[in-house]
């Protein structure tokens, strides 16, 4: 054993023995539990010598329907994680009343909820909407990938290491203990030592930059892919909401990286930005932080209200109502998201015409949100409405979303805000709006877009279970919240001594395990429908009767997606091309052009992971290894000029015609 | 006044229907009321007369902060409740097996339509907007009190009581400058006196919060902000820290005493017969160090200087002053021909201004004892 200390720290850094918590049973039973499933996948994938599918077909494509399906993989895992989470928060708060300390103390329980909030917003959340977008933007707008393909599953892998940098928290060290948004000056040197706030800090770098290429890829897509007739104002709204989405992320996300970076300036090289001593302000943090922080809410819910726009015009057999209110509804939040930030500190001293201003730029929000609602309801209006899965999403988000919109304007009132800011009334508000807007709306989503990318439906029945658990679950867990607020209850308490309390955070811890039921009944649902895939399958590539381009090719799509790029006439083009009688053309077909997968992401994304590592631990040699590998192997990538293929047109042309004798089959 | 009704019982009747048996039965009724959209109303009716203290305040600028939230939340329901209600009324109407309805697969604008789906939302707005705009100025924080309630205005005569208030790792510190007191973890303030709040931290950011009394305020170091406030109920009421701020933040709560005058005269006597001692500067340092659940602590005399000092962040005399650093910087690094006040009130930051602070130790900025800045600093 090497006992000089100086080489023990030069190698490892701040890592020794006690950084691992092998004293928490929590931890060590977590640890175990992940160790036996790991291993038994990766056992499972030895064994069926799936290592070599694994990685040419998915870890190394560059195909935007298996990256979007990675993508939603990633989010699912996430939200397990993150909801294990709520789950503990849940207990402590509804067993720690007076004597009783609970089962977490204040060491562990401050990490929970920064690492709830984190997970959930960056990594399930975010990874959601993205693979969303990822799969279906292309299929929508008639193309055959994104515009920068090879960007694409480098941002992906990006997006995964960050969460593989947050995971890694939970085993090697600990996670922060700031909150999730890690507001200095409790996340500064001086009062977050650990290395906490620097792997929160290092995770989002290293997931920030894959979000950003991932927005610069999809609005270069969006801009110049779009099939020939397809105008800007005949795009899917879908489409439309992604556009939007992702230009709030490439002007977002940068403020989040330079704020990231300034704090780490504070943290590793000893500056004065955010201190509270020479010349630092931690204002300048907090509004950074919410100047990214609250269009990140809009980044996710946008999407999520396109999803509702195609779902509900498809199951009510319908044209969407006020397609151009809707648009330019979505056009003007998208503006309005960056004036409104301050309304997150209404309590931090701005002057009362500041803090007016910021209260009325977020009520004016509500005016075209409240546009899109009207636009839905009338979209129903005579229409002829199936509930299906996908639509039972939609009716619980709309009557779910609008009591969080109320709420939310609530809070909007600065004199109002003074007393409900960081009350449980505003966590049920922002719980109310991201599980009733963001959570609802993927998972509708999911369910609509299924069949499309793996050619059969999934199983109704635990999809409808999985709904009813989620929407009585969550008025379960969030209503208390709001009654308790209104009591004067904080968030992030750590235990009470009012016993009046407590009834309301069983309450609530019920309506979370009802929520258990409902992400169990979800994942239940996936198994069941893989096994009676057979019976669910859907051949037609139109299972749902669907309005848009995608519903045009087949499900899955093939690797080109259109065997010729479709001519778009009119809005919700693929119904518009059953009006018009079209036939879908069965010779003809040529070489198509297309990228080649490569595994330059995955392995820089790897070594982004070790750069963070190092970086978290003070492993400089590691870090600055990691740091030129990951230079090295982008400017190799660089000179590889074997990046396309063609697929020949004997392929195209058997794809093709089985897929015209799957129809004929169907006539 | 719906506030009226509040029962400071202390305990919650909804609490008690809730944990009887039948509880199931009223859960089942009340989750199906949810999904029909009519939840706000029929909770806040029934929560009427329950302990909740946002809703039941003893302060006049909560109480005027609780009939915001009223008025605006009764604004909004007006477009909410037809928006759930024509939900349901199109899902149940328009649903694929009642084939009586009509169906029109290709009606997807109305220029009437549009037009009200737009204004309506606006109109709503447009007056909430204004009422925004009047309350945050009237009730702006920072501007002194006008009236100890909706009958009673504010007098010249009326001498207003100031507190200063300190959050600290991870108990809060109040001094009465006036009185020349000073009390950790209790606070007391004679009713229908207006209460001048000048608050600052430590070192972590928290939130100043008595929800009986008045909104709340972040405490933030180096930066001041300020609350005005009066209370009209004697009671005891709950205060605590809004802001999370590290491993002792669930502990930082105090009791706020709502007394009339001549009991909060006695207060002060006791808190000066059993104080602690004088709160110098020494004491303050050492009473800054972390400590959880702190105990309630009197002390019968306070630095006069003690609370600039706090915000300027140099209680610690080896430490420059922000307000001095700050005129310093003014004077491009020059310190000469200024005048060293010890605390002079010129550059006294607020929570708007942006700061600084000088330790002559630190390296970066030595440089600067060159100019004398230190040196007056015994």
């Amino acid at each position: 054993m090497p006992s000089n200390p100086d080489l023990l720290k030069l190698i490892f850094g701040r890592l020794s023995l006690d950084s691992f918590p092998y004293h928490e049973p929590i931890l060590v039973v977590t640890f175990i539990g992940v160790m036996i499933g790991g291993l038994a996948v990766l056992g499972a994938i030895t064994y069926f010598g799936k290592w070599t599918y694994l990685w040419q077909e998915w870890i190394t494509s560059v195909d935007h329907k298996k990256i979007g399906v990675m993508y939603i993989i990633l989010g699912l895992i996430m939200l397990l994680r993150g909801f294990s989470d709520a789950l503990m928060m849940r207990a402590q708060q509804a067993m720690a009343f007076g004597d009783s300390a609970g089962f977490l103390p204040p060491h562990h329980y401050d990490q929970v909820f920064t690492a709830h909030g984190v997970i959930m917003i960056f990594f399930a959340a975010m990874p959601f909407v993205t693979g969303l977008m990822n799969f279906v933007v292309p299929l929508q707008i008639g193309a055959r990938d994104v515009s920068f393909p090879y960007l694409n599953n480098f941002s992906f892998w990006m997006t995964a290491a960050g969460a593989m940098i947050i995971m890694i928290s939970l085993f090697v060290g600990e996670f922060a203990k700031t909150g999730w948004l890690a507001y200095p000056p409790l996340s500064d040197i001086s009062h977050s030592p650990g290395v906490g706030v620097d792997y929160y800090i290092w995770g989002l770098q290293v997931a920030g930059l894959g979000t950003l290429l991932s927005g610069v890829n999809l609005i270069a897509t969006i801009v110049k892919m779009r099939a020939p007739g397809m105008s800007m104002m005949k795009m899917p709204v879908f489409t439309w909401t992604a556009l939007c989405t992702n230009v709030l992320i490439v002007a977002a996300f940068p403020v989040l990286t330079a704020v990231l970076a300034l704090l780490s300036l504070d943290r590793y090289v000893g500056t004065h930005f955010f201190t509270n001593d020479m010349g630092g302000n931690v204002m300048m943090y907090i509004n950074l932080i919410w100047i990214w922080g609250h269009p990140e809410v809009y980044i996710l819910i946008l999407p999520c209200f396109g999803v509702f726009s195609e779902v509900v015009a498809t199951f009510c057999g319908k044209r969407l109502f006020g397609y151009s209110s809707m648009v330019y509804a979505t056009v003007v939040i998208t503006i309005l998201s960056y004036l409104v930030w301050l309304h997150h500190f209404f309590t931090m001293g701005s002057g009362a015409s500041v803090n007016s201003f910021f209260g009325i730029t977020t009520m004016i929000i509500s005016i075209p949100t409240g546009a899109k609602m009207f636009n839905w309801l009338f979209t129903m209006y005579k229409g002829r409405i199936r509930f299906e899965v996908p639509m039972l999403w939609t009716i619980g988000f709309m009557l779910t979303f609008v009591i969080g919109g109320m709420t939310g304007v609530l809070l909007a009132v600065p004199p109002a805000d003074f007393v409900l800011h960081n009350s449980l009334f505003l966590i049920a508000h922002f719980h109310n709006v991201i599980i009733g807007g963001v959570v609802f709306g993927v998972f509708a989503g999911i369910t609509y877009w299924f069949p499309k990318a793996f050619g059969f439906k999934l199983d109704p029945f635990w999809g409808k279970m999985s709904f009813w658990f989620w929407f009585i679950g969550f008025y379960f867990a969030f209503m208390p919240l709001y009654v308790l607020g209104l009591m004067g209850v904080t968030r992030r308490l750590n235990h009470f001594d009012d016993p009046s309390l407590q009834i309301w955070f069983i309450i609530a811890a019920f309506g979370a395990v009802l929520i258990a039921v409902g992400i169990a009944s979800f994942v239940i649902q996936i198994v069941v429908s893989v096994m009676r895939r057979e019976q669910l399958r859907d051949e037609t590539g139109d299972p749902w009767h669907g309005r848009t381009l995608e519903w045009s090719t087949s499900s899955p799509p093939p690797e080109y997606n259109y065997a010729f790029t479709p001519v778009v006439y009119d809005h919700d083009a693929w119904w518009d091309m059953q009006q018009r009688g079209f036939v879908r053309p069965t010779e003809g077909f040529k070489s198509i052009h297309m990228p080649k997968g490569t595994g330059a992401g995955a392995i820089i994304a790897a070594l982004a992971v070790a750069l963070g590592f190092g970086m978290v631990w003070h492993m400089w040699w590691l870090a600055i290894l990691a740091f030129v590998g990951m230079i090295a192997v982008a400017i190799g990538h660089s000179f590889n000029y074997d990046r396309d293929f063609h697929i020949p047109a004997e392929e195209v042309i058997e794809t093709e015609e089985a897929r015209t004798k799957l129809l004929a089959k169907q006539a | 006044m719906i506030g009226a009704l509040g029962a400071q019982s202390g305990y919650c009747c909804f609490v008690c229907k809730w944990s009887r048996p039948e509880t199931g039965q009223k859960i089942k009724r009340m989750s199906s009321k949810l999904s029909r959209g009519l939840l706000i109303a029929p909770l806040l009716l029934l929560l009427n007369g329950c302990n909740l203290v946002v809703m039941h305040p003893s302060g006049d600028v909560a109480v005027q902060q609780r009939d915001l939230i009223i008025i605006s939340s009764i604004l909004m329901l007006i477009i909410i409740i037809p928006v759930m209600a024509l939900t349901v009324f199109f899902a149940w109407k328009y649903r694929q097996s009642n084939k009586e309805a009509e169906y029109e697969p290709n009606w997807h604008h109305s220029t009437r339509l549009e037009v009200i789906i737009w204004s309506a939302p606006l109109l709503i707005i447009i007056a909430l907007g204004a009422i925004t705009w009047v309350s945050t100025h009237t009730l702006d924080p920072y501007r002194p009190l006008d009236r100890l309630d909706a009958s009673r205005p504010v007098t010249q005569d009326m001498k207003p009581l100031t507190v200063e208030v300190v959050s600290m790792n991870w108990k809060w510190l109040f001094i009465y400058p006036e009185l020349g007191i000073a009390t950790v973890n209790e606070m007391a303030a004679p009713v229908d006196v207006p209460i001048n709040f000048k608050i600052t931290s430590s070192s972590i950011m928290n939130s100043f919060y008595i929800p009986a009394l008045a909104g709340q305020i972040y405490a933030m170091a180096g930066m001041e902000t300020k609350l005005h406030a009066v209370i009209n109920k004697e009671g005891v009421y709950k205060g605590f820290s809004a802001n999370y701020s590290g491993a002792g933040f669930s502990d930082m709560h105090f009791k706020f005493h709502g007394m009339k005058q001549a009991d909060f005269d006695q207060w002060v006597e006791k808190v000066k017969s059993d104080g602690e001692g004088d709160l110098d500067r020494a004491h303050y340092l050492d009473l800054a160090k972390p400590t959880t659940a702190e105990p309630v602590h009197y002390y019968n005399g306070v630095d006069p200087d003690l609370f600039n000092a706090v915000v300027n962040m140099c209680v610690d005399k080896s430490k420059m002053c922000m307000n001095e650093m700050m005129m310093i910087d003014a004077q491009n690094g020059h310190a000469g021909g200024m005048p060293h006040g010890e605390h002079s009130q010129a550059g006294e930051p607020t929570a708007d201004m942006s700061h600084g602070e000088h330790s002559p130790e630190s390296a970066p900025m030595a440089g600067m004892s060159d100019d004398g800045a230190t040196a007056q600093k015994p």
